[in-house]
């Protein structure tokens, strides 16, 4: 039986995995396939998409017209369960009383973590992005080049799907031919900025998104990911067949229960359980890592919830994959007398040089978008279009205050209305009855959002470490957060509010946000974008790293780390497609290492 | 499959959900004050020391002190009063039907408010757990007092008793603070506030839908992006082939 209770585990693993996300879930993927037996342990109690998703449900078929409430913290129908900014009974905290030196940290408790209501934003990691120290001095490179994930990041888009188009941009990489999916159409919005951005030198391209525009050809895929497994070819076929192409409805933050989007929970897990190599614990929360004589990981300790005593699972390699945080939480809880800092954390860097992507939005009114004939504008539950950073040279030239690029999310389309009023107060200003209807119907639709996504250069000042008095609900030292932006990153958003504006009137809109604010009330808090990455960083020296360039950490050879822990930057583009990318790649390292008897 | 029994048999267990609840009640009174001061200020709401908008605002049933949890099955269609009792009394309801009519009656775009059942949604939203609703119950129960006597005050009779005409005489004179009176000015912060929450739940039904123009949450086999006549109107191509 694949999903497990607390005691019915295997003596001993293979492989001990911590978290179920896009990490955990790639790495099950990866290693259940090549033939080794896993045991995963996830926070959360079991989910399954097929029967628990909130599809066609309209708001007034939801409490409170679906609005967010602190129990449901992103609304009624967001695929989130038992967490949010606030998980019951598992606090953390922060260093400072200043709110903007506060860490927000996401954390869902269920099979599949974020990635069940993810914005499914695609994007790789550029050749720049992987030595930025190298290109303009700041920060810290990678130990692996962009051509060492090439390969991986092709597979992972061939297994979960993405949409998008090649368009040769600097820095912003084109997939192999054939192995991205038809890009969707451009909706109103989104081809009226296009168009009146080109007078601002500004492209706007077709977006990558983990959404199934076409059902994948499970004909010829898995032959592919798979050379010489006929065994898991038939696995990960019969996997493909069971997902639909997106049928253009519905927001993909509420998960797909025709499994249309990747979410681990429809994509990755059910191929590794179906070859039985995997065992799923739910309700697992992992406390450390527990380390032999010999040195090496053993098997991890964590609370079975459903119980609350303390539970414990062996194996011969350990993986985190707990996210950032969690897993700078266990390597820190993880004391013995060979590390009494934290396991894996000679280096005393466990914790530090945690990264967020830098967010800042600005809205606005566009006339000519009134009055618009109704038209479907549902499309893929997500963005179709997006700009890419487009001022590499001029920034590399010297001609801007901050060293690194944002990308830019829109909203504003004809979505689904509901839960809030569509005619803002001061839009309405008196108008009631048949007038404030009409007035509703006229603005429907002509307002916008722009949003940056950028990239943080890691400081000193922002990290994690334990909290000296603070546990949880299971007497679990809690993470205490350290955060500031540094000018870089205000810089940023100074570009990017000034750019937005710029784009909003070239339009012929207006902005309707507040336009007096200083860069450090617009930028959004650290975490709240949920792009939380770093804590254990890769590095090409033992002395200034936690881990190599295979997630393998320098102190313990057969511990990994699997989620975004080991980024050496947060580069613009969304982490998970990297962090799966990368997760490929250490399963088949571990798959070798452990062919040759080397774990 | 699998996954559903493992759900079940967490579920089931007692020891956990106690646990939590300690927890959420401990931790929701700190989340309270957070969303309770961002309310407040961003709200602009009447200064609380002020004094009471209304006179006589009727004792009702306090409102619902337990939410839907962190882990409600949202796979389900849901109505008003399924998570917690509706609290308003039968003549708050009522001056809330006529009122959200007069918002947003029957016309050429559609039904009245109170055929797309916008009464039950503000009493669900009135009578919530949570600290934005009952901010908002905090503001809307002496507002529809203050209604009621500003009716008796010109007219002699209830608001609900009182004709079209004169329902827009009172309604006038408080649809936007900043034209307000001195005299009118909470009322007309009720006025925007209430006017809100009924267009929220207007518009969440396919009536409020189609009177606003929102087509979609149908599936459909293929998207073909904004049709010939929205393109011309914006004078631009479908660039995406």
């Amino acid at each position: 039986m694949p999903i497990i209770t607390t005691g019915k585990s295997d003596t001993e693993y293979d492989i001990v995995i911590v978290g179920s996300g896009a990490g955990g879930g790639q790495m099950a993927y990866t290693l259940t396939l090549a033939g080794l037996k896993c045991v995963m342990l996830e926070a959360g109690r079991a989910y399954n998409p097929d029967v628990e998703t909130s599809m066609f449900q309209r708001p007034d078929q939801t409490p409170l017209l679906g609005v967010a409430t602190p129990d449901k913290q992103m609304g009624f129908t967001d695929a989130t369960i038992d967490g949010g900014w606030e998980v019951p009974g598992e606090p953390y905290t922060q260093a400072s009383t200043k709110p903007e030196e506060h860490f927000w940290w996401w954390r869902p408790r269920m099979l599949g973590g974020r990635t069940n209501h993810w914005g499914r934003i695609s994007l790789r990691n550029g050749p720049y992005d992987f030595k930025p120290r190298s290109r303009d001095g700041f920060g810290f490179d990678w130990p692996i080049r962009y051509a060492d994930l090439d390969p991986y990041y092709t597979r992972v888009e061939m297994l979960i799907g993405v949409y998008g188009s090649n368009e040769g941009l600097e820095n912003t990489p084109d997939s192999p031919p054939g192995v991205l999916l038809p890009p969707p159409k451009g909706r109103a919005a989104e081809l009226y900025l296009q168009k009146h951005a080109k007078k601002l030198g500004i492209p706007v391209i077709s977006i990558h998104r983990a959404v199934l525009t076409r059902p994948l050809d499970a004909d010829s895929i898995p032959a592919k990911l798979h050379p010489g497994n006929p065994w898991a070819q038939r696995i990960v076929a019969d996997s493909m067949r069971r997902r639909a192409a997106c049928f253009w409805a519905t927001d993909c933050h509420r998960g797909c229960n025709i499994r249309a989007n990747y979410q681990s929970t429809t994509v990755h897990l059910p191929p590794a359980l179906e070859t039985g190599n995997l065992d799923i614990i739910p309700n697992a929360h992992a406390r450390e890592v527990t380390l032999g004589k010999n040195g090496k990981a053993n098997g991890v300790l964590y609370m079975d919830k459903t119980t609350g005593r303390e539970a414990r699972v062996k194996g011969k390699v350990v993986v985190l994959a707990a996210s950032s945080g969690e897993s700078v939480r266990i390597l820190l809880n993880s004391k013995s007398p060979q590390f009494p800092r934290g396991l894996a954390n000679r280096s005393g860097l466990v914790g530090k040089y945690i990264m967020d992507s830098v967010g800042a939005s600005v809205s606005g009114q566009i006339p000519a978008l009134e009055n618009l004939p109704p038209h479907n504008e549902d499309g893929a539950g997500g963005p179709h279009l997006y700009i890419p950073w487009w001022l590499y040279r001029e920034q590399i030239g010297g001609q801007f205050n901050f060293a690194r690029g944002y990308h830019v999310e829109f909203n504003g389309s004809r979505g689904m209305p509901g839960g809030r009023s569509p005619l803002a107060d001061d839009l309405a200003r008196g108008a009631y009855g048949t007038r404030f209807k009409e007035e509703a119907r006229r603005y429907f639709g002509s307002q916008v959002g722009y949003t940056c996504r950028g990239e943080m250069i890691p400081n000193d000042n922002s990290f994690a470490e334990l909290d000296p008095q603070v546990k949880d609900q299971w007497g679990i030292p809690v993470l205490r957060w350290h955060w500031r932006w540094s000018d870089q990153e205000l810089n940023m958003v100074d570009h990017a509010t000034k750019t937005f504006a710029a784009m909003i009137g070239a339009m012929g809109g207006k902005v309707r946000s507040r336009q007096d604010r200083s860069s450090r009330d617009a930028i959004e808090p650290g975490g709240k974008v949920i792009h939380e990455v770093g804590g254990a960083l890769m590095g090409a020296d033992a002395r200034n790293s936690v881990c190599n360039g295979w997630n393998q950490t320098w102190d313990v050879t057969n511990l990994f780390l699997s989620d975004a822990a080991p980024f050496p930057s947060n580069s613009d583009k969304n982490p998970t497609l990297t962090i799966m990318a990368l997760a490929w790649r250490t399963a088949d390292y571990i798959v070798e290492q452990a062919r040759k008897g080397n774990l | 499959m699998e996954l559903r029994i493992a759900m079940k048999t967490s579920q089931a267990n007692g020891i956990r959900d106690a646990t939590n609840d300690l927890i959420t009640s401990r931790l929701s009174r700190r989340t309270v004050m957070k969303w309770f001061a961002a309310t407040a200020a961003a709200a602009n709401l009447p200064d609380p020391g002020a004094g009471p908008l209304a006179a006589n605002t009727p004792v009702t049933t306090p409102p619902a002190t337990k939410g839907y949890g962190t882990d409600p099955d949202v796979s389900g269609y849901y109505k008003p009063g399924d998570f917690w009792a509706l609290t308003l009394t039968a003549t708050q309801r009522e001056i809330v039907s006529s009122l959200a009519d007069i918002l947003l009656p029957g016309d050429h775009l559609g039904p009245a408010a109170s055929d797309l059942r916008v009464t039950d949604f503000v009493d669900e939203w009135l009578s919530a757990p949570y600290p934005v609703q009952q901010k908002d119950r905090t503001v809307i129960l002496p507002g529809l007092g203050w209604i009621e006597e500003e009716s008796q005050r010109r007219f002699q009779k209830g608001f609900n008793s009182i004709g079209t005409l004169q329902r827009h005489a009172i309604c006038d004179d408080i649809c936007w603070p900043a034209d307000a009176a001195a005299r009118f000015k909470k009322a007309a912060e009720f006025f925007v506030r209430f006017r809100t929450l009924a267009a929220s739940a207007y518009y969440s039904t396919e009536a409020g839908w189609k009177a606003l123009g929102y087509v979609g949450n149908v599936s459909m086999t293929s998207f073909d992006g904004p049709p010939p006549e929205v393109l011309a109107k914006l004078g631009v191509e479908q660039t995406v082939k």
